[in-house]
C-alpha cells in the first residue's frame, strides 16, 4: 500500500501536453500562490502592533498598482486559455483515418463493439499507436467514457452520440471509470482498457471474434426490418439510395443542409420525420421502439460501408 | 463614557421580553438572525455527520462500513444540507440580518414582517427536507442531474426538491429585504461609497439571490412535474433534453457559489482593516470588484459542462468567461494583503479565520483556473479534484468567514468575550485539518479518482487515509468553538460596546444592543475604515 504514484501514468498523445498545460499551471498557481504568501508573512511581521517599522506614507489607494495586478493575471489567463482551448478542439477532432468503436453504456456496464464483429464487455482492447475514434451511447441515464492514463474523458448520454477519441502510446492496461454519477453501482461500473502492440492486436482480434463483421450483421438487419424495400438501388422512387451517403451533404426539405455522420443517420432512423430530405414524402416510419441501440450501430455501419462521398456521383439526387 | 453597569441596566433585545412566545412572533432582525444562527447550526451538524461516515467509509478501498446505497445517500444529503441549507442562508441570515440594519444606522429591516416569514419558509423547507432524509434519503446527489433522478432513483426525490423549493423563497425574501433596506434605510451622511464593504458583499449577494434563485424553484418544478406525471422535460425517453436540465440547474448553481462566498469576502474586509488599524486598500476597486463578480458569475455556467457534449465552441466560449471571473477575485487578495502594508497588526482571533480565508481562498482560487483551462478540465472534472476545489471555495473560503464573522461580531450579538486561547488554537486546529482533509484530494483527483466512489483501487488508499486523518483534526476544530462559545454565555456581559476599538456603526450601540438599535439615528460624515484617524486621536 506504501508504494503509491503521485502523478498519473500518461499513455496517449494528448497526455503529455495536457500535463504540459497542467504543470504551466502549477507554475501560475505558485508564483501567484507565492506573491501572496510572501506578502502576508512579510507585512505580518513587519508591521506587527508594536514593531517600531515606519508607517509613515501610508497609502489606500494606487491606481497603477491596482492595474496591474488586474492587468496581469488577465494577460496570462489569455494565454492559459489559448492553449487549453487549441488543445480541447484537437482532442475533439479525430485524426481521418482513425480506427471505430462503438460504446454503449448502460447502469452498470460499458458494452463494446469493435466493427470486425467482437465485442467486449467492461474491457477495451485497442492497438498501440492508432487513432481510436469511440461513438457512444447510453441505454439510460448519463455516464462517463473516463480513462485517467489517456487524459480522456465525454460524457454518454442518452437519446443521442457522443464522440471522443484517443491514440495510445505505450503497452498496458489502464483504468477505465464511469465519471458521471449514475445511479446504486456507479462506483462498480469500471472496466480496464488493454492497449496491445499491433500484431498482437491482430491475433486477439482473430482469436476473440464471436460474431460476424458489423457490416455483415447490419445488412443482416436492413434486410429484416425492410429497409430493403424503400432503399435498394432500384427502389428510387420511395426513398434515397444511401449509397456514398455517410459523410456527404444531403440538402432536406426546409432547404437545410446537414452533413451525414452518426449523428444524422442515428436520427433519420428513430425519428425520420424530423429531418426530412428534400424531394422525398415522409413515407418512412419510425424504429425507435424495435431497434437496440447495438443493432443500430451495427446498420450505421453497413451504411458507412455502403461509400462515402466520393462515389457521390453514382448518387442520384432527384 | 458609560460603565458597564449602565449598559447591563438598559434592557437589550434579548432581555427586552422573555418567553417562548416572543422569540416565534419576534420582529426584531437581531432575533431573527439567531433564530437562524440555531437552525443553520443544526444542519451545518447533520451534514458534518454525513460527511464523517463517508470519510470513515473511504479509509479502505473495499465498501465494509457502508453499502453503496447507504454511500450514494450520504454523499447526496451531505451536500444538499450543507449547500442549501447551511452555506447559502449562512453568513446572510445570520451576520446580515443582525448587522446590515445596523451598520446602516437603522432600527431594522425594511419588512420586519417578510423576515421572520422569511425564517418560517427557512423551517418548513428544512423540516420537511429532514423528514424526507429520515424517511428513506435520497441519492441523486445534489446535483440531481436527469434522466436519472427523474426517471430511475427510487428514493425521496420530490420530498426533496419540494423542500429544497420552499426554501428557496426564505432565500428570495431575504434578499429583497437586504436590497431595500441598503436602498432606503441608510442613515443621514451614510452615501454609497461610505459603505462597508461588508453592506456592498451583502448588496450584491441579495441581487443574485433575487436573478438566481427563481431558476433554481422553476427547474425543480419541472423536474418533479417529470418524475411524477412523466411529461418528457428532460429525459430524452420521454422527447426531453438531459442537458437542458443541467444548463438550467448551473444557472443558478454557479452564482450560487458567489452567494456563498460574496458574504465572506465582506466578513474579511471587515476583519483586516479592523486588526491592521488600516483603511481598506482601494475601496472602490473593492466595491466594484463585488458588483462585477455578481453580474460576470451568471455568465460561466457552462464550465460545469465541458465533457457533456455541448458544442466546442460553448466550450470556450464559457472557459474565456471562466477566465474573466477570476480577475476580480484575484484583485479582492491582492488589495487585501496591500491593506495590511504599514498596518499595526494585532493578531486577535478574528483576523486569524481571515488570513486562513486569504490563504485557502486563494489556493481554492488558483484551483478553479485548472478547471478553467478546457484541456485540462476533461481530465479533472468530475475527480476528487474537483471535490478539493470547492472545499477550498465553500469551506475554507465561505465558512473561514462565517466563523471569523462570529468570533469578531459575538461580543456585539451577546455582550460576552470567548476565550481567546482557546480560540487561537481551534482556528490553527482548523486551519491544519482543513488542508490535511482537502489538499490530498488535489493529488488524487489529478491520479483519476473519480468522485461519488464508495470503493476505489488500492492505489488511491494512503491519499484517502490521509484525507480522513485529517478531516478528524477538522472536526474537532468545528467543535471546540461551539463549547468556548456556548460556555461564554456563562459570563457576565462585560464586553463593552466596542471591544476591539472598530469603526462602523453597529459598534456604536451598546452590547448587546437595544430592541431599537439606536436611540438616535446617527449622522454619517467620513467613509468607512477611518482607523488612521482613530489612532491619531489615541483611540
Ligand atoms: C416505407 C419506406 C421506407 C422504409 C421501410 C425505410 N425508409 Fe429510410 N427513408 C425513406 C424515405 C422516403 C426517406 C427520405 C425522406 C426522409 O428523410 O424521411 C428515407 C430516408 C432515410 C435516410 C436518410 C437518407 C438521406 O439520403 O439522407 C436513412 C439513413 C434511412 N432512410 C435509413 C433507413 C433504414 C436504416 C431503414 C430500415 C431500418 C429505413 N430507412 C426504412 C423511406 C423508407
Ligand atoms: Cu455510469
Ligand atoms: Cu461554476
Amino acid at each position: 500500500m506504501w508504494d503509491f504514484p503521485l502523478l498519473p501514468e500518461a499513455a496517449s498523445s494528448t497526455a503529455a501536453e495536457v500535463d504540459a498545460l497542467f504543470w504551466l499551471l502549477i507554475g501560475v498557481a505558485a508564483f501567484f500562490g507565492g506573491i501572496i504568501t510572501a506578502g502576508l508573512v512579510y507585512f505580518n511581521i513587519r508591521y506587527r502592533k508594536n514593531s517600531k517599522a515606519s508607517r509613515a506614507g501610508a497609502v489606500s489607494e494606487h491606481l497603477p498598482l491596482e492595474l496591474l495586478w488586474s492587468i496581469v493575471p488577465l494577460v496570462i489567463s489569455a494565454g492559459i486559455f489559448g492553449w487549453g482551448a487549441k488543445l480541447y478542439f484537437d482532442m475533439h477532432v479525430p485524426p481521418e483515418h482513425a480506427r471505430e468503436v462503438y460504446v454503449v453504456a448502460k447502469q452498470w456496464m460499458w458494452k463494446i463493439q469493435h466493427p470486425q464483429g467482437n465485442r467486449e464487455i467492461n474491457e477495451l482492447h485497442v492497438p498501440v499507436g492508432v487513432p481510436i475514434k469511440l461513438v457512444m451511447t447510453s441505454q439510460d441515464v448519463i455516464h462517463s467514457f473516463f480513462v485517467p492514463a489517456f487524459r480522456v474523458k465525454q460524457d454518454v448520454l442518452p437519446g443521442r452520440y457522443t464522440t471522443t477519441w484517443f491514440e495510445a502510446t505505450k503497452p498496458g492496461e489502464y483504468h477505465l471509470f464511469c465519471a458521471e454519477y449514475c445511479g446504486t453501482s456507479h462506483a462498480s461500473m469500471k472496466g480496464r482498457v488493454v492497449v496491445m502492440k499491433q500484431e498482437e492486436f491482430e491475433r486477439w482480434l482473430a482469436g476473440s471474434r464471436l460474431a460476424e463483421p458489423m457490416t455483415a450483421s447490419g445488412d443482416q438487419l436492413f434486410r429484416q426490418f425492410g429497409c430493403v424495400t424503400c432503399h435498394s438501388q432500384t427502389s428510387q422512387e420511395r426513398g434515397p439510395s444511401l449509397h456514398g451517403l455517410f459523410g456527404s451533404t444531403v440538402r432536406l426539405a426546409d432547404g437545410s443542409t446537414v452533413t451525414a455522420d452518426e449523428r444524422y443517420i442515428r436520427e433519420s432512423i428513430l425519428n425520420p420525420g424530423g429531418a426530412l430530405v428534400a424531394g422525398y414524402k415522409p413515407l418512412m416510419p419510425t424504429y425507435a421502439q424495435q431497434m437496440s441501440q447495438e443493432q443500430l450501430f451495427q446498420i450505421i455501419e453497413y451504411i458507412k460501408s455502403l461509400g462515402g462521398p466520393q462515389i457521390a456521383g453514382e448518387r442520384k439526387n432527384p | 463614557m458609560k460603565t458597564v453597569n449602565e449598559d447591563a441596566l438598559q434592557k437589550n433585545y434579548i432581555t427586552a421580553a422573555y418567553g417562548i412566545r416572543s422569540w416565534l412572533l419576534t420582529r426584531d432582525h437581531k432575533r431573527i438572525a439567531l433564530l437562524y444562527l440555531i437552525s443553520i447550526t443544526l444542519f451545518f451538524f447533520v451534514g458534518g455527520f454525513f460527511a464523517v461516515l463517508m470519510r470513515l467509509e473511504l479509509m479502505t478501498p473495499q465498501g465494509d462500513l457502508v453499502s453503496a446505497e447507504t454511500y450514494n445517500r450520504l454523499f447526496t444529503m451531505h451536500g444538499i444540507a450543507m449547500i442549501f441549507f447551511f452555506l447559502v442562508p449562512s453568513i446572510p441570515a445570520v451576520l446580515g440580518n443582525f448587522l446590515l440594519p445596523m451598520m446602516l444606522g437603522a432600527r431594522d429591516l425594511a419588512f420586519p414582517r417578510l423576515n421572520l416569514l422569511s425564517w418560517y419558509l427557512y423551517m418548513v423547507g428544512g423540516a420537511y427536507t429532514l423528514y424526507a432524509m429520515v424517511t428513506g434519503g435520497i441519492d441523486t446527489g445534489w446535483t440531481f442531474y436527469t434522466p436519472y433522478s427523474t426517471g430511475y432513483s427510487t428514493t425521496n426525490v420530490v420530498p426533496v426538491v419540494v423542500g429544497i423549493f420552499i426554501l428557496g423563497f426564505s432565500s428570495i425574501l431575504t434578499g429583497l429585504n437586504f436590497i431595500v433596506t441598503t436602498h432606503k434605510m441608510r442613515a443621514p451622511g451614510l452615501t454609497w461609497f461610505r459603505l462597508p464593504l461588508f453592506v456592498w458583499s451583502q448588496y450584491a449577494t441579495s441581487v443574485i439571490i433575487l436573478l438566481a434563485t427563481p431558476v433554481l424553484a422553476i427547474t425543480l418544478a419541472l423536474l418533479g412535474v417529470e418524475r411524477i406525471f412523466q411529461v418528457g422535460i428532460f429525459d430524452p425517453a420521454l422527447g426531453g433534453d438531459p442537458i437542458l436540465f443541467q444548463h438550467m440547474f448551473w444557472f443558478y448553481s454557479h452564482p450560487a457559489v458567489y452567494i456563498m462566498v460574496l458574504p465572506s469576502m465582506g466578513v474579511v474586509s471587515e476583519l483586516v482593516t479592523c486588526f491592521a488599524r488600516r483603511r481598506i486598500f482601494g475601496y472602490k476597486f473593492m466595491a466594484a470588484a463585488v458588483m462585477a463578480i455578481a453580474v460576470l458569475g451568471f455568465l460561466v455556467w457552462g464550465h460545469h459542462m465541458f465533457v457533456s457534449g455541448q458544442s466546442v465552441y460553448a466550450g470556450m466560449a464559457f472557459s474565456a468567461l471562466s477566465f474573466f471571473v477570476a480577475i476580480p477575485s484575484a484583485v479582492k487578495v491582492f488589495n487585501w494583503t496591500a491593506t495590511l502594508h504599514k498596518g499595526r497588526i494585532e493578531f486577535r482571533t478574528p483576523v486569524l479565520y481571515a488570513f486562513g480565508f486569504i490563504g485557502l481562498f486563494t489556493i481554492g482560487g488558483l484551483t478553479g483556473l485548472f478547471l478553467a483551462t478546457l484541456a485540462v478540465n476533461v481530465h479533472l472534472t468530475d475527480t476528487y479534484f474537483v471535490v478539493a476545489h470547492f472545499h477550498y471555495i465553500m469551506v475554507g473560503g465561505a465558512v473561514m468567514g462565517y466563523l471569523g464573522g462570529i468570533h469578531y461580531w459575538w461580543p456585539k450579538m451577546t455582550g460576552r468575550m470567548y476565550h481567546e486561547g482557546w480560540a487561537k488554537f481551534s482556528a490553527l486546529i482548523l486551519f491544519v485539518g482543513f488542508n490535511l482533509t482537502f489538499f490530498p484530494q488535489f493529488i488524487l483527483g489529478y491520479l483519476g479518482m473519480p468522485r461519488r466512489y464508495y470503493i476505489y483501487p488500492e492505489e488511491f488508499q494512503v491519499l484517502n487515509v490521509l484525507s480522513t486523518a485529517g478531516a478528524s483534526i477538522l472536526g474537532l476544530g468545528y467543535i471546540i468553538p461551539m463549547i468556548y462559545l456556548l460556555w461564554s454565555l456563562r459570563k457576565p456581559r462585560t464586553a463593552g460596546p466596542n471591544p476591539w476599538n472598530a469603526t462602523g456603526l453597529e459598534w456604536l450601540t451598546p452590547s448587546p444592543p437595544p430592541t431599537h438599535n439606536f436611540d438616535k439615528t446617527p449622522i454619517v460624515t467620513e467613509g468607512p475604515y477611518a482607523y488612521e484617524e482613530k489612532s491619531a486621536n489615541g483611540e
